[in-house]
């Protein structure tokens, strides 16, 4: 049953701190809406449970991307389009860039935003995997102040979060450490544009003397949250890239996640995929030195 | 069919913006969905309700110059906008150089994707001048067609550039 319109407030406050007193009079109250690519969608369909929704599109304060010497601070309110522009982006947070790329059409990566990617909370979200491996911290912000928590721990249980009431993300910040690593991303869905993915993959990391350094690897739509392998991580950490390597890998993967089948995939066939993901990445981080 | 009971908590806005050009004010709940006003209201019925969740494209138009799924957008974030449909891209009766060019390569079929094909297409063109097949096709990504198999589209947006770049 698709929604009615007169039973929908929305207003536009027009700048960051008048759409956070608005939250704080009433926390539970008000659903922020930025480019409406998830919000729309569950309005559309009447399934949409908020009644009051805060505007907090194309608000200045959220759309800025700073860069400071040693980490960029990304507005929440940036869409794709922007991060797939930024250059600094491009060539220092590439998975970022990349994920920005595959996430929607055109269209939708000019109104989706990073910020609203991360409140709505779905595992099966092509930026959060990325924001895992730069180890992404966030700003938070409410009229009550700011706090900084760090990305890793911020979803806690399927489309939950951290957030508190009354407060928005305002900043994504990634520090500047990660340009001498090699980057390996992958989404794999039934077709590139538009299809959620059935399982994606961000990773990062570094091959030393021959051995696997500083790599870590993060999955989404394979867990009721985007997930970091830190035990694979930690197994290969210090090896060289051999047979049984991968073999062990895609082990130690397939064991850290959770799968389910779902409308978009099955449980085994994401298990298999993702084996593959991990092995792929191992060989392509050490490729060279692992054939040597 | 039976409306569920409104608790109408929402008052009707004032929301002005300029379409192809002309400024137009129109009074609408805010949280009505910028197609819906553009069909119903001002009866600009080229953007077409597909999939209704931007998944078809089929409601593309140009917002502030950037293409969106005006099924996506509530008539509140249009406000003070420049919004342009396909009913603006042709002079009068002079098409514009996408239009005739998805009338000679077989663009067209039904017609249902139509709008918001040319739109994404003129949005790539203003952007790449000179677009690869590769680009055409990221381009045009977000809007689904089930009659053509796209080729036919993509040759014209390739002509269309073509003779762009050249007149």
């Amino acid at each position: 049953m698709r929604s009615n319109p007169a039973d929908y407030q929305l207003v536009a406050p027009g700048s960051l701190r008048s759409a956070l007193s608005l939250l704080a009079e009433e926390p539970d109250g008000w659903l922020p809406i930025a480019g409406g690519t998830d919000v729309m969608v569950q309005y559309a369909a009447g399934k949409l449970p908020a009644r009051k929704l805060v505007s907090i599109w194309g608000l200045p304060e959220l759309r800025r991307i700073e860069v400071l010497p040693d980490e960029i601070r990304i507005g929440a309110g940036c869409t794709y389009t922007e991060l797939r522009a930024h250059e600094l982006v491009e060539s220092e947070f590439s998975l970022l860039s990349q994920a920005a790329a595959l996430t929607g059409g055109i269209a939708n990566q000019n109104r989706g935003t990073l910020g609203g990617n991360i409140v709505n909370a779905s595992p099966a979200a092509d930026s959060l995997p990325a924001l895992l491996v730069y180890e992404a911290e966030l700003i938070l912000t409410s009229a009550r102040g700011e706090r900084r928590v760090p990305y890793q721990g911020f979803h806690t249980g399927y489309k939950k979060t951290k957030l508190a009431a009354g407060e928005l993300i305002r900043t994504i910040c990634l520090v500047r450490r990660f340009s001498g690593h090699i980057a390996y991303t992958r989404k794999v869905g039934a077709r590139n544009a538009q299809a959620i993915s059935k399982v994606c993959i961000a990773a990062l990391g570094r091959c030393a003397g021959g051995v696997v350094d500083d790599v870590r690897i993060a999955l989404g739509s394979v867990a009721p949250v985007p997930l970091r392998l830190a035990e694979t991580e930690r197994l290969v950490t210090g090896k060289p890239v051999d047979p049984s390597l991968l073999a062990s890998a895609r082990n130690a993967a397939i064991a850290e996640i959770q799968p389910i089948d779902d409308i978009r995939s099955t449980a085994r066939y994401r298990s298999a995929v993702v084996g593959n993901l991990v092995a792929e990445f191992l060989e392509k981080l050490c490729a060279g030195q692992a054939h040597a | 069919m039976t409306e569920p009971p409104s608790s109408g908590n929402a008052a009707l806005c004032e929301v002005s913006f300029t379409v192809n050009g002309e400024l137009k004010t129109v009074l609408a709940y805010p949280m009505e969905r910028l197609l819906d006003v553009l069909r119903h209201q001002l009866e600009l019925t080229g953007a077409k309700e597909g999939c209704g969740e931007g998944e078809c494209g089929s409601c593309s138009v140009l917002l502030n110059g950037t293409l969106i799924n005006s099924c996506l957008v509530p008539v509140l974030q249009a406000k003070d906008g420049n919004i342009i449909t396909i009913e603006g891209l042709a002079a009068g009766a002079q098409l514009n150089c996408l239009q005739e060019a998805f009338l000679n390569c077989g663009g067209a079929q039904c017609g249902i994707c139509t709008p918001g094909m040319i739109l994404a297409a003129h949005h790539l063109l203003g952007k790449k001048s000179d677009p690869t097949i590769e680009e055409i096709k990221e381009g045009l990504s977000g809007n689904l067609c089930r009659c053509t198999g796209y080729i036919q589209i993509f040759e014209a947006v390739a002509e269309a550039a073509r003779r762009r770049t050249t007149s």
